[in-house]
């Protein structure tokens, strides 16, 4: 622990050389150690199985979206929510902060959610997509998305969609939730009209308990 | 966002053969023509929607097979591939008996969703949240600018920053998960281009403002993290994580506290490691917290007497001086939870 508090301000410099890799600090376990050199893959650089480039320009890619195989073009820099939102017209996914920070752009990737826009939609690969839209089935709603109604769970309902992505998928899978749960699943999601106390109870409703 | 292309990496080789530069060196200088690593995503995407990343090329190292797996072993411990998931640690019967701060501060980092995104790696490897480093409008000491605007005692917004090795940048380390990994006695194994790998401690991987103020942790541009290893506790080990936040949705710690401590059997901490999160400009070991601790008896008195040791030097900025007597009781109560 070098550098303990200088007081006054003092303007740091770039280092020039930025290591020095073995320095004891006062630990059993602390510096570092050499494993191994030249692992075998290095030595033949001619074998290396290389991986491929995309972009920057639009390409057109596949995507598994709520069971459908889509085809659309886009750049390494589209995210995920705008390729459902203005490539393929699945607006039901919102975008508020785009920065991970509100959930309310959540989908399902493989069945876990997620922000589609924190990631690109080169991401996705063969996983599958899953959104608001597709969690209605045969035109019947999912019991959250009625307990949501029946408890009045939406406001404006910007935050609505991932709200109901992330209950879903609380009782999809925790076939016994208690309050705790939902606030766990719920934990990313911001309502800025403060819906919570009836976003709990649709949730629990849904999943069969009261509160 | 700046238009890249994406590299679809098949290896750790092919990766480290495409790669020429990091975040952090593009955050400070940027080049024409950089390469970057990316994992999750989360971070990188963050400072290239922002502007302040402007990569030619982005490697996605997320489908490396291999960089995925968790192994424990009772004797060798435990080894966290850099590509596992928050939400893989979380959900780990391992990692949730043999190394429960760990467990626990996984939990409370992020969301559920970016759980499912973040990985390891990644998250060692981000770089802090300071607004002003955030902000395309302020060129700060991390952004080759001449000053730190979070520190200025008036019109600086400090409250989340550093009360502890403030005297150049006062952000503090982002990465919560890693005050938990610290106090495990964690290790990072990094591969180079030429092939060789070596072991860094946890405590040897964060590099401090006052050292290098363009860098967070030691990572150059032709290395990859693959796998992040932790010892075998013994059966004496106990742990305990805390994070305090500001809001009951989840949040960026304002401190967090890791606890591990060997423990015989009247209660006498035989060796302490006690770490700070949200206290410095990386996470920070408490030599004195550590050092009052060893040898006592674990309880009330002897906790805050810790707690209060660890605080000696703290020096608050303008409107962080609350994370005084925050971080003294939160090392206490979790020094307490392991009695
Ligand atoms: C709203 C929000 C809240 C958050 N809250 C918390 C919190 O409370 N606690 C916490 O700890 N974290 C928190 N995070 C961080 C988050 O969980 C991610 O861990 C982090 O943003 C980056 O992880 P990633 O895998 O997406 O990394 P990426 O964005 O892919 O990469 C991050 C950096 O690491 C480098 N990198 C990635 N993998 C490797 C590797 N194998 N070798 C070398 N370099 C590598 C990249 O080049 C980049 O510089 C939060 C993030 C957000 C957006
Ligand atoms: S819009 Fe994606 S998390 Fe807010
Ligand atoms: S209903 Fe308005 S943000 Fe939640």
């Amino acid at each position: 622990m070098e550098d303990k508090n200088q007081g006054s301000e003092s303007k740091p410099t770039k280092a020039i050389t930025r290591r020095s890799f073995i320095r004891g600090a006062g630990l059993s376990t602390a510096g570092s150690v050499l494993l191994t050199t030249n692992a075998l893959a290095f030595a033949h650089k001619e074998q290396l199985v290389t991986g491929e480039e995309y972009g920057p320009e639009a390409m057109t890619i596949k995507m598994k979206v709520n069971g459908m195989m889509k085809s659309l073009s886009v750049e390494p820099r589209t995210t995920l929510a705008s390729a459902l939102r203005d490539h393929l017209e699945l607006t039901g996914t919102k975008v508020v902060c785009d920065r991970g920070s509100c959930s309310a752009c959540t989908v399902y990737l493989d069945g876990k959610p997620v922000n589609a826009c924190m990631m690109s939609a080169f991401d996705v690969g063969d996983k599958e997509i899953t959104t608001i839209e597709g969690i209605a089935q045969n035109g019947e709603l999912h019991p959250v998305q009625q307990a949501f109604i029946e408890h009045d769970a939406s406001q404006c309902g910007y935050c609505t969609p991932g709200m109901i992505m992330s209950c879903v998928h609380l009782v999809e899978n925790n076939t016994d939730p208690n309050l705790e749960d939902v606030k766990n699943a719920t934990r990313g999601n911001l309502c800025r009209c403060g819906t919570y106390p009836n976003v709990f109870k649709a949730t629990l409703a849904a999943a069969k308990k009261t509160i | 966002m700046n238009k890249f292309s994406w590299y679809e990496a098949k290896s750790v080789e092919d990766a480290l053969q495409q790669v020429n530069s990091t975040v952090s060196e593009q955050l400070y200088k940027h080049t024409d023509k950089a390469s970057i690593f990316k994992s999750g995503g989360v971070d990188v995407f963050d400072w290239v929607k922002e502007g302040l990343l402007k990569p030619q090329k982005i490697i996605n190292i997320r489908n490396i097979p291999g960089l995925d797996k968790i192994d424990y072993d009772r004797k060798k411990g435990m080894s966290i591939g850099s590509n596992v998931t928050l939400a893989e640690i979380a959900s780990n019967p391992e990692i949730k008996t043999n190394y429960l701060a760990l467990h626990q501060a996984v939990n409370h980092a992020a969301t559920p969703q970016l759980r499912n995104m973040s990985t390891l790696g990644g998250n060692i490897a981000q770089r802090n949240r300071c607004w002003y480093f955030r902000s395309g409008d302020h060129d700060c000491f991390r952004k080759e600018g001449d000053r730190c605007f979070a520190r200025h005692s008036e019109t600086g917004e400090n409250e989340n920053h550093a009360i502890i090795d403030n005297g150049s940048c006062v952000s503090v380390h982002a990465s919560s998960i890693s005050t938990a990994l610290m106090a495990f006695n964690a290790s990072v194994v990094i591969l180079n281009s030429e092939g060789e790998k070596k072991k860094v401690a946890m405590d040897d991987f964060f590099v401090t403002a006052a050292k290098d103020i363009a860098m967070e942790n030691i990572l150059q541009a032709k290395e990859i993290i693959t796998e992040i290893i932790l010892p075998a506790p013994s059966k004496n080990t106990k742990s305990a994580y805390i994070k305090q936040v500001a809001r009951e949705s989840y949040d960026w710690s304002l401190g967090d506290v890791a606890v591990v401590l060997e423990v015989s059997g009247n209660a006498t901490c035989r060796s302490a490691s006690i770490v700070l999160g949200a206290a410095a400009p990386v996470p920070y070991r408490s030599m004195e917290a550590q050092q009052a601790l060893e040898n006592k008896t674990i309880n009330s008195e002897n906790a805050l007497a810790a707690a209060e040791a660890a605080m000696t030097i703290a020096r608050p900025l303008a409107k962080n001086g609350y994370k005084v007597p925050l971080f003294v009781a939160t090392i206490k109560q979790a020094i307490l939870e392991i009695s």
